[in-house]
């Protein structure tokens, strides 16, 4: 909220600079998010009369003036504002005066007439309104009379970031109850004088929904005349809260909402059907809004209705059908009390938040409505003249308005805050924050707090307060000492850090994505699984949650490779979501994503790109770090998003752990990816179960090595020649490797040469020749007959 | 007699003349071996008187000793020659690039958060997660924010359906926590969380941790404290750091943490917004009654609770101006990183 500080010295005056008053409501929790001057830094402009003007002879759009200032000559000056005209009063800025700091007006030549001055217009002066041209001052505005000093802008602009608790701060009168209070000097409110009803006209005003209003008054208002317009005073104070005048019933209202913290409406009186209702709205019930536009009402608002139309959405939004207009004559003031929970939540789902739903959703303090209506009648009598009527008062549920009782003990505040603080001191900060209070035991008080803080309900509330007043800063540090049992790990259970260091340290780097992600690529991913959605999102291509990491590490693949990026890396780690009807399914994956070359481009590079078998050693070192390798196997296997030829399924003792393969080529020319792209996904849980290892005596017997190569038709696969081997040989074979897989000169076409190196040994004796000789022939035969696998030469 | 000094000064000159080993083999041969010169001198010492006989056999011995050890020597001095123009030969330009020396680089948000975790961990903390899809009575109900509060306005929602948000922040990991263990609890929730708000300064989605300390006797004064040394910490700075009065529903006592702007060391500049002052963290003692809501006896155990946010401490620490490059993935902003 921005408020005046003049507006708030004349409340409250203390003897502190601006900045000490903001630094000390910074502090006090209301926080200052900003200091503005009330206007530009101008010098040696007076108010001017502008006596005549004439037409330019060099230019049409331009006037020739005659004005009166400060000095008794009459000036000529030249000006093209388009509300220019004889016999207003204006800014005046004569020569030699300054606009801001590097703009002093000189004697100017305008299409060859001189000008001696500058008339000025709002925003040339900083005084940010909406006003186009030349800034009109009142007809009684004294000419000669420094500018400065007759709008008082000797002033700050302050501007609070209140944190919702703090409703009560959300007036001049709350934050001088609030500055008041911290620098211990008394707080007086201005007396408000009740004024004395002339007419006896009064509307009946019912209260259907008693737990949603506390209290409603009104009071007839008639023959307000509509043509006065709002007072300057007035008009800059309205501004410097960063309001816009609108009409002077309005500009009334809101200076009192201003003030007191009291919103405020006015209706049109000879729009009103009768008698006036406080309901919630029915099924199917609508109106037209102020600022024009349509709603549709839910059953659960709370509307102002006369006997055949609603009239307003109460506490936030009044209707364009009772609306104030220039030919309003006579107007019904409404001063309410509507109890938060019936504003908040709705102002968000009708998209209108306005000063009084701000105030209403917070809390108003509820026995501020009697004086808010005499204060604004006051006002609009003194200003535009009228009768007023009998203030009518009508009572909603009253037990509401009661403040709990809040127990407040001495040690349990010592405990909380760290503090050893003292009666006195205790008391003092109550009852200086208005709390009511009795002391009940030793240490211990019975405290009731004000009627407009609403937010102190239980003791941690006013352990809050004190510290809050005794200052933060003033409370003791102390380092936490605890008992400190050694928080035990599992030995075999992995850490994501180590994956991602191993993946790192084969030069991938950490992508960090979106959880949601554009459907239609999605989809193009895995178009048969339907994605949690987000109702609200962000914007279209954010609009569902993430099933692969894929769909953002690809975005990234794009996003590099279009900025000169041809060898690139990425992995990430998060979580993928699925919906089970109601539940939701959040695991956590491990993907990654390479592309160009298998090394980076430098003498050493042999320029070859990335092929299935560099994404699958990246899978293996990962599988490999917790020593369960021996549990996983990759299965030739194929989905929606892979080559169907370049793809495999990883499984660990049969259960699925993910998939690595190349992306499908349509796919990939679908993702506008202008290079083939290997990934991988892994469930995290499954790969970060290890085991601990295990001793096992280191065998001192020699190993014996055998290379064989057989022809075999080029659809087997080199692993079950593995297993060929291991189940032939039994025990003595203790590791198996494909030494060459080729094709080409010299092996038929659909055949190829597969190279196995076999290691034989026996952890208990030394093996013999034969031994080996005898495993050998019964592994070729079983290649042969198994596999139909020829030894080679 | 004079045929030995000969010989062995045709010896020394061939061995000093020798360059490589292949040579020196020969001379050997040629001057010590079986049909040498000397060898055939040797055998024919019978034919000299026995008074000649040990003289002469002397000489030829001595300067049979002399040539060996001369081819000795002279066959460690090839030795070396050959390994020093070898050595010579083989020098590289070692300049060039080593072999597959790439290496990529963490999420500067994991790396933040690693480190922060590395400074709770190491004072007895545990690192609890939770799920980002979270119910609404874990992101907000437990947490003290009822449905028609207006705090629930300062987190701006996303929604998956009535009752399921995304996460807005880290604290139903707390709830959930102390739904499951008992007292005393002193944990850390890293992790992602999402606001329905995107310009320069927010993205839609972002990181945060959260800390938990619950105990009995837990003040504000340990919450200051811990605050401080964290910040002094992680900044590796002992900048002064201020505490004020704040409001969140699942704290009271609240307050937000500022820290002196590193950057114009409070005298004010565009990045403290001339305030002087960075506001980095939110904390508080835990509400009565979200402890209530965890069958927690807020009588018998207190706690505190603060929450950071992740990408605005690495800017500040790392100097990053854009908040959007956290989820750019380029990898000119990455490879930054270690």
């Amino acid at each position: 909220m921005k408020f005046s500080e003049a507006w708030l010295r004349k409340w409250v005056d203390v003897p502190i600079s601006t900045k000490e008053l903001s630094d000390q409501l910074t502090m006090a929790g209301l926080e200052v998010d900003g200091i503005a001057d009330a206007s530009y830094k101008f010098s040696g402009i007076f108010i001017g009369h502008v006596i005549s003007t004439k037409p330019h002879p060099n230019a049409d759009n331009l006037k020739i003036c005659e004005v009166l200032s400060e000095s008794d000559k009459v000036l000529r000056v030249v000006c093209g504002a388009p509300n220019i005209r004889p016999n207003i009063k204006v800014p005046f800025a004569a020569v030699g005066s300054k606009l801001r700091e590097n703009l002093t007006i000189k004697l100017t030549k305008i299409r060859d007439i001189e000008s001696q001055g500058m008339l000025c217009g709002a925003e040339e002066l900083g005084i940010i309104d909406n006003s186009v041209g030349l800034l009109e001052l009142p007809s009684d505005a004294p000419v000669g009379e420094d500018f400065h000093t007759y709008l008082m802008l000797n002033d700050h602009i302050i501007d609070l970031d209140l944190t919702p608790n703090r409703g009560d701060c959300l007036s001049i009168r709350g934050i001088a109850r609030e500055v008041a209070t911290l620098n211990q000097v008394d707080f007086l409110e201005p007396e408000v004088p009740p004024v004395e009803p002339r007419i006896t006209d009064f509307l009946p005003v019912k209260i259907l929904n008693k737990e949603a209003c506390y209290r409603y008054i009104g009071r007839v208002i008639k023959n307000v005349d509509m043509s006065v317009v709002t007072p300057i005073w007035l008009k800059e104070k309205l501004r410097r809260s960063g309001l816009r005048s609108v009409d002077l019933v309005v500009d009334v209202t809101n200076y009192v909402m201003l003030e007191l913290g009291q919103p405020m409406h006015a209706f049109d009186l000879d729009k009103l059907d009768r008698s006036l209702v406080v309901r919630m709205a029915t099924e199917r019930e609508s109106l037209k809004l102020l600022d024009g536009s349509d709603v549709k009402l839910n059953p659960d608002t709370l509307v102002i209705a006369d006997e055949i139309k609603v009239l307003a959405i109460a506490g936030i939004m009044g209707g364009a059908n009772s609306s104030i207009s220039r030919d309003t004559r006579n107007i019904f003031l409404e001063s309410a009390c509507f109890h938060p929970l019936f504003i908040s939540g709705r102002s968000r789902a009708y998209g209108k938040n306005t000063d009084s739903s701000h105030r209403f959703e917070r809390g108003v303090d509820p026995v501020l409505q009697e004086t808010a209506i005499e204060r604004a009648t006051t006002l609009l009598l003194d200003i535009s003249g009228g009768d007023a009527g009998p203030v009518m008062t009508i009572e909603g549920k009253k037990d509401q308005l009661h403040q709990n009782c809040i127990t407040l003990r001495k040690d349990r505040l010592e405990q909380q805050l760290g503090l050893s603080i003292s009666s006195e001191k205790i008391e003092d900060i109550l009852k200086r924050l208005g709390l009511i209070i009795s002391r009940s035991k030793e240490a211990s008080w019975q405290c009731i707090p004000p009627s407009w803080r609403f937010d102190l309900s239980v003791e941690a509330d006013l352990i809050e307060e004190i510290a809050r007043i005794y200052g933060y800063e003033n409370l003791p540090v102390e380092i936490l000492s605890v008992e400190l049992p050694i928080n035990v790990s599992p030995e075999n259970e992995g850490e994501l850090k180590n994956l991602r260091d191993t993946l790192i340290a084969r030069g991938y780097s950490e992508a960090v994505t979106y959880s949601f992600v554009d459907p239609s690529i999605q989809s193009e991913i895995m178009p048969a699984v339907t994605p949690v959605s987000v109702i609200n999102p962000i914007s279209s291509d954010m609009s569902v949650m993430r099933l692969t990491l894929l769909v953002g590490l690809l975005a990234a693949l794009r996003h590099n490779l279009n900025r000169q990026q041809e060898r690139i890396r990425l992995f990430e780690a998060g979580l993928v979501f699925t919906s089970n009807r109601k539940t939701f399914n959040q695991v956590t994956m491990i993907s990654g994503a390479i592309t160009g070359n298998r090394m980076t481009n430098n003498l050493h590079s042999n320029k070859e790109p990335v092929d299935f078998f560099d994404i699958k050693g990246d899978v293996e070192s990962l599988l490999k770090f917790y020593g369960c390798f021996d549990e996983y196997s990759f299965i030739k296997d194929t989905n929606t998003y892979l080559h169907s030829g370049q793809s495999a399924r990883v499984l660990r003792n049969g259960d699925t752990v993910g998939w690595l393969g190349q992306i499908h080529p349509l796919i990939q020319k679908n993702l506008g990816l202008n290079q083939p792209v290997f990934v991988f996904e892994l469930k995290l849980d499954f790969i970060l179960k290890g085991k601990i290892p295990k001793f096992s005596g280191l065998c001192k017997f020699p190993e014996i090595k055998r290379d064989l190569s057989f022809i075999v038709s080029d659809n087997i696969y080199a692993d079950d020649l593995c297993e060929t081997a291991y189940k032939k040989a039994g025990k003595i074979l203790i590791d198996t490797q494909i030494l060459d897989v080729y094709q080409g000169k010299g092996i038929e076409i659909h055949s190829k040469s597969v190279s196995l190196g076999l290691t034989f040994r026996d952890s208990s004796r030394t093996l013999e020749d034969s031994e080996v000789n005898d495993a050998i022939s019964l592994i070729v035969e079983a290649v042969k007959k198994e596999h139909l696998g020829i030894l080679r030469g | 007699m004079k045929n030995i000094q000969l010989l062995e000064n045709e010896a020394m000159k061939a061995i000093k003349e020798s360059l490589d080993i292949k040579s020196l083999e020969q001379i050997k041969i040629d001057y010590l071996g079986k049909k040498s010169s000397l060898s055939t001198l040797l055998r024919g010492l019978g034919e000299l008187t026995p008074k000649e006989r040990p003289l002469a056999g002397a000489s030829i011995n001595v300067a049979k000793k002399r040539i060996t050890n001369e081819i000795e020597r002279r066959q460690n001095e090839i030795v070396l020659i050959e390994i020093n123009s070898r050595l010579e030969k083989e020098t590289l330009d070692i300049t060039l690039p080593g072999r597959c020396s790439d290496k990529g680089s963490l999420h500067l948000v994991s790396q933040t958060i690693e480190r922060i975790e590395s400074f709770f961990t190491n004072i007895g903390f545990k690192v609890e997660k939770g799920p980002e899809i979270e119910d609404d009575y874990h992101n907000f109900e437990a947490l003290n924010i009822p449905s028609h509060h207006p705090a629930r306005a300062m987190h701006d929602t996303f929604y998956i359906n009535q009752n399921n948000v995304l996460r807005t922040h880290t604290s139903p990991v707390q709830i959930r926590t102390m739904e499951t263990q008992d007292p005393p609890l002193r944990i850390i929730c890293p992790g992602k969380v999402y606001r329905c708000d995107s310009d320069l300064t927010h993205t839609p989605m972002f990181h945060q941790v959260e800390g938990l300390v619950l105990d009995k006797n837990i003040s504000m004064a340990n919450l200051k404290g811990i605050v401080i040394q964290f910040l002094n910490a992680f900044f590796e700075e002992d900048l002064p750091i201020r505490f004020r009065p704040s409001y969140f529903p699942f704290t009271e006592p609240s307050a937000e943490v500022d820290m002196q702007c590193a950057n114009c060391k409070g005298k004010g500049c565009r990045i403290c917004k001339d305030t002087g002052w960075l506001e980095v963290m939110g904390c508080g003692m835990v509400h009565t009654a979200v402890l209530s809501h965890c069958n927690i006896d807020p009588e018998k155990y207190s706690g505190f609770a603060f929450g950071m946010g992740v990408e605005r401490l690495s800017m500040l620490r790392y100097g990053v101006t854009d908040l959007r490059l956290f989820f750019e993935n380029d990898l000119k902003f990455l490879k930054q990183f270690h």
